[in-house]
C-alpha cells in the first residue's frame, strides 16, 4: 500500500448526500478482474452524457477539477455496496483523501486500504470547505496526517479524529496482511482452543 | 460479568488479539464468495505466494453475473464469462468448494449459505457483499467486507475490525394482515434514514421479530445495510434450530446436541447496555413502497408522492427534488395511482420459497395486466425446484409470469436481465439507486405480495384491496 504523510491540492467539491457506490462506479465496471484503470468510470453517469461525451457541468470534468486530490462530499459518502471498485476508481482518478460528515462503515475501510484517507468533519466545517472548495484551481487544500489536520485555503486548521492503527499503517504504508501473519501462532491458538470448545465448528461435509 | 448484547457475546468470543487502540483481530468461521468481489484477492494471493488458510470454511458461488436463461449454450457476454471462469480457475487454484451454474445448489450467495445449513448462529460469516447482513437472522454476526479484506480472510481466516456500538430496534406488537417483514424492514429505514445504523450493530427484537418466519428474519436483516448498520442481528431460537436441522453443512448427532446448547446461549442479557434504541410499533404499519431512490424514501401505499419542500433538510430538499426528477414522478401523485412497466421478483431479499408461494397467492387464477412484463428469479437452484414441485411455478406461468433460472438478474442488472431507460419497475429487491437495475431504469422497493399485486393491476396496489376483495 502506499504511505501517505502530507497532501496538498485542489478539492472538488460534490455536495449531495447519499453518493451511494452505484454512482461512485457502476455495476459495468465490476466485470473486471483487475484493480486498475478505473478511473475512467468513475461517477460515470453523472459525469459522461448518453452519448459518451463529456458531461461539461460535472464537477470533475470542470478544468480546475480535472486533476483534484480531493473530494469534499455531503454525508453518508459511499454508502450501498462493498465493491471496492470505489475506492479503486477515486485512487485511480487521483483523489487521495475525501472529506465527508460521514461515510458508510464498509467505504470507509476500503479507502484505507487502497492508501487513501478519509476524513469525518462536522457538518458546519463541511459546509465551509464545500465553499471554499467552489474556488477552484487556486483554493489549495492540504492535509498532514501526523498532526491529523487539514488546512483549507483560508488557512483556517481542523483537527480530525483517527484510529491509531489506521493511522500507523497509512504513515507507514504497511501490508495488512503481513502483519496478520505475522500473529500466525496466536491465531493457530485460537483456532485449537475454539475446536476444542465447540466441535461443531467445523462444517459437515 | 457485567450484562452482555447478543452482540458483545459473539464478538467476544471471536477476538484473537487487540491492537493499543483497540482494533481487533477477529476470527472468522464462514467466508463465502463469489464472482465478482474475489478475483483481484485471489490474485493479490498468488502474486505475494500465500495459500488459503482453511478452505474448507468458504464457499464459493456464481450468482451476479450469470444468465437466468437456458444456460446450456454457456455466457455471451466475453466479460462475464471471463469473471466467472476465473472464479472457477481460483477455487480448483486454491481448494475452495465452488457451486457452479450446472449445479441445482448455485444460487445468490445470502440464499445459498442458510440453505446448505453453512451459516450457523454464534459464528462470524463474512463476503465480499453488503447483503451479508442477511446472515444474520441466524444470530451469526456477519457483514459485508471489500476485496481487500476479502484476501485477509482468505490467507489468515481473520479480518482487522473496530467494534461497533450496540443499537436495538424494538417491534412491539403484531405486524397486521397483508404486512410483511419487507414493509417492517422498510418501514424501519424510513424512520431511521440510510445512515442511522452507521457504525452500528442492530438487534432486532421485541414480539413482531419473534413472529417472524426464518425467511421472514433474512428479509429484515438484509436491508440491515440499507439503514448504514455493520451488520443486522436477530437472537436464535427454536424456529432458527428447526430451520437448521438436517441441512448439508449443519452438525450432526452430538455436535448439534453441543451446538444447541451453546445456541441457547446467545441472546442479549437482561439489562445490558444500547447505545441507541429505536421503538416501532407493528400494529401501525402498512404496506410500504419506494417513491424515490434511497431506500428510505419509503411510505405507506395509502400515501402520496411527497413534496420536496416538505423536508426540513435543505440537502434531503435537494435530493428528494432530483430523485423525483429522476424518477418521472410529480408531488401529491397518489402511490396507488403509479403506473409500471416490469415486475421483479427475486434477489437475496425476497427470492426464497416463502417470497414465491406468497406472490403465488396473490395471483393464482389471475392474469398480469396487459402493459406489464413480470419475471420470477429464484434465489437458487433448490428454491426453484421446490417451487416447481410445489405446484407455484405452474401458477406463476399460466398468470404470466416468466420463469427463470437462479442468479442475481435484475437487482444490479449485471447480466443481461435489466431495466430500459424510464423504464418503471415494481421490484422485490432491495435497492432503487439511480440505474441500479439498468440505466435510467426507474425501481420501486416493496414486498412480494405488493409486487405480486401490482403485476395484476399494472400500478402500484395496495395489495390487501386485492386478497380481501
Ligand atoms: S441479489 Fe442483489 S443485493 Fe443480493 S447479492 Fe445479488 S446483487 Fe447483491
Amino acid at each position: 500500500m502506499r504511505a501517505l504523510k502530507e497532501l496538498t491540492g485542489v478539492a472538488a467539491p460534490l455536495p449531495m448526500i447519499n453518493v451511494d457506490t452505484d454512482m461512485i462506479i457502476p455495476k459495468q465496471y465490476l466485470k473486471t478482474i483487475s484493480r486498475d484503470g478505473l478511473g475512467k468510470g468513475l461517477f460515470h453517469s453523472m459525469r459522461y452524457n448518453d452519448d459518451g461525451t463529456d458531461n461539461p457541468d460535472f464537477v470533475l470534468n470542470k478544468e480546475a477539477y480535472k486533476n483534484a486530490d480531493f473530494l469534499i462530499a455531503g454525508d453518508n459518502f459511499g454508502c450501498g455496496s462493498s465493491r471496492e471498485h470505489a475506492a479503486w476508481a477515486l485512487e485511480d482518478f487521483g483523489i487521495r483523501c475525501v472529506i465527508s460528515s460521514s461515510f458508510s462503515d464498509i467505504f470507509y475501510n476500503n479507502a484505507f486500504k487502497n492508501g487513501m484517507l478519509l476524513i469525518k468533519l462536522p457538518q458546519d466545517v463541511i459546509d465551509n470547505l464545500m465553499q471554499q472548495a467552489e474556488y477552484g484551481s487556486n483554493a489549495k487544500f492540504s492535509v498532514d496526517l501526523e498532526s491529523q489536520t487539514v488546512t483549507a485555503p483560508d488557512g483556517s486548521e481542523h483537527k480530525f479524529e483517527l484510529d491509531e492503527f489506521r493511522k500507523h499503517c497509512l504513515l507507514n504504508g504497511l501490508d495488512e496482511i503481513a502483519l496478520t501473519l505475522e500473529k500466525d501462532a496466536c491465531i493457530t491458538g485460537f483456532e485449537k482452543t475454539a475446536s476444542q470448545k465447540h466441535s461443531w465448528l467445523s462444517p459437515a461435509s | 460479568m457485567a450484562a452482555q448484547t447478543l452482540y458483545d457475546k459473539i464478538w467476544d468470543a471471536h477476538v484473537v488479539s487487540t491492537e493499543p487502540d483497540g482494533t481487533c483481530l477477529i476470527y472468522i468461521d464462514r467466508h463465502l464468495v463469489h464472482e465478482v468481489t474475489s478475483a483481484q484477492a485471489f490474485s493479490g494471493l498468488r502474486h505475494n505466494n500465500r495459500q488459503v488458510r482453511r478452505p474448507e470454511l468458504t464457499l464459493a458461488v456464481v450468482d451476479h453475473n450469470i444468465p437466468t436463461s437456458d444456460r446450456s449454450k454457456g455466457i455471451n457476454d466475453p466479460e462475464s464469462k471471463l469473471q466467472v471462469d476465473t472464479l472457477r480457475t481460483n477455487t480448483d487454484e486454491f481448494g475452495v468448494e465452488y457451486y457452479d451454474e450446472q449445479d441445482v445448489r448455485q444460487g445468490i450467495v445470502h440464499i445459498i449459505g442458510p440453505e446448505q445449513g453453512f451459516t450457523l448462529p454464534g459464528t462470524t460469516v463474512v463476503c465480499g457483499d453488503s447483503h451479508t447482513a442477511t446472515h444474520g437472522a441466524f444470530g451469526a454476526l456477519a457483514h459485508g467486507i471489500g476485496t481487500s479484506e476479502v484476501e485477509h480472510v482468505l490467507a489468515s481466516q481473520t479480518l482487522l475490525q473496530n467494534k461497533s456500538k450496540n443499537m436495538q430496534v424494538l417491534v412491539k406488537g403484531k405486524l397486521p394482515d397483508g404486512v410483511t417483514a419487507k414493509d417492517l424492514t422498510l418501514a424501519i429505514i424510513a424512520k431511521t434514514g440510510t445512515a442511522g445504523g452507521t457504525g452500528h450493530v442492530i438487534e432486532y427484537r421485541g414480539e413482531a421479530i419473534s413472529d417472524l418466519s426464518i425467511e421472514g428474519r433474512m428479509t429484515l436483516c438484509n436491508m440491515a445495510i440499507e439503514g448504514g448498520a455493520r451488520a443486522g442481528l436477530v437472537a436464535p431460537d427454536e424456529k432458527t434450530f428447526a430451520y437448521l436441522k438436517g441441512r448439508p453443512k449443519a452438525p450432526r448427532g452430538k455436535d448439534w446436541d453441543e451446538a444447541v446448547e451453546y445456541w441457547k446461549t446467545l441472546k442479549t442479557d437482561e439489562g445490558a447496555h444500547f447505545d441507541l434504541t429505536v421503538e416501532i410499533d407493528a400494529s401501525s404499519i402498512a404496506p410500504i413502497v419506494t417513491w424515490g431512490t434511497s431506500p428510505e424514501d419509503a411510505l405507506p401505499i395509502t400515501d402520496t408522492v411527497p413534496d420536496p419542500k416538505s423536508f426540513k433538510d435543505e440537502h434531503k430538499q435537494t435530493a428528494a427534488q432530483r430523485s423525483l426528477d429522476y424518477m418521472g414522478l410529480t408531488a401529491g401523485t397518489s402511490l396507488s395511482d403509479i403506473e409500471i412497466d416490469k415486475v421483479f421478483i427475486g434477489s437475496c431479499t425476497n427470492g426464497r420459497i416463502e417470497d414465491l408461494r406468497a406472490v403465488a397467492k396473490v395471483v393464482e387464477g389471475k392474469k398480469i395486466a396487459e402493459n406489464v412484463s413480470a419475471m420470477v428469479v429464484p434465489g437458487s437452484g433448490l428454491v426453484k425446484k421446490q417451487a416447481e414441485e410445489e405446484g407455484i411455478a405452474d401458477i406463476l406461468k399460466s398468470a404470466g409470469f416468466d420463469w427463470r433460472e437462479p442468479g442475481c438478474s435484475m437487482c444490479l442488472g449485471m447480466n443481461p436481465d435489466r431495466l430500459k431507460p424510464q423504464e418503471r419497475c415494481a421490484s422485490t429487491s432491495n435497492r432503487n439507486f439511480e440505474g441500479r437495475q439498468g440505466h435510467g431504469g426507474r425501481t420501486h422497493l416493496m414486498s412480494p405480495a405488493m409486487a405480486a399485486a401490482a403485476a395484476v393491476t399494472g400500478k402500484l396496489t395496495d395489495v390487501r384491496t386485492i386478497v380481501n376483495s
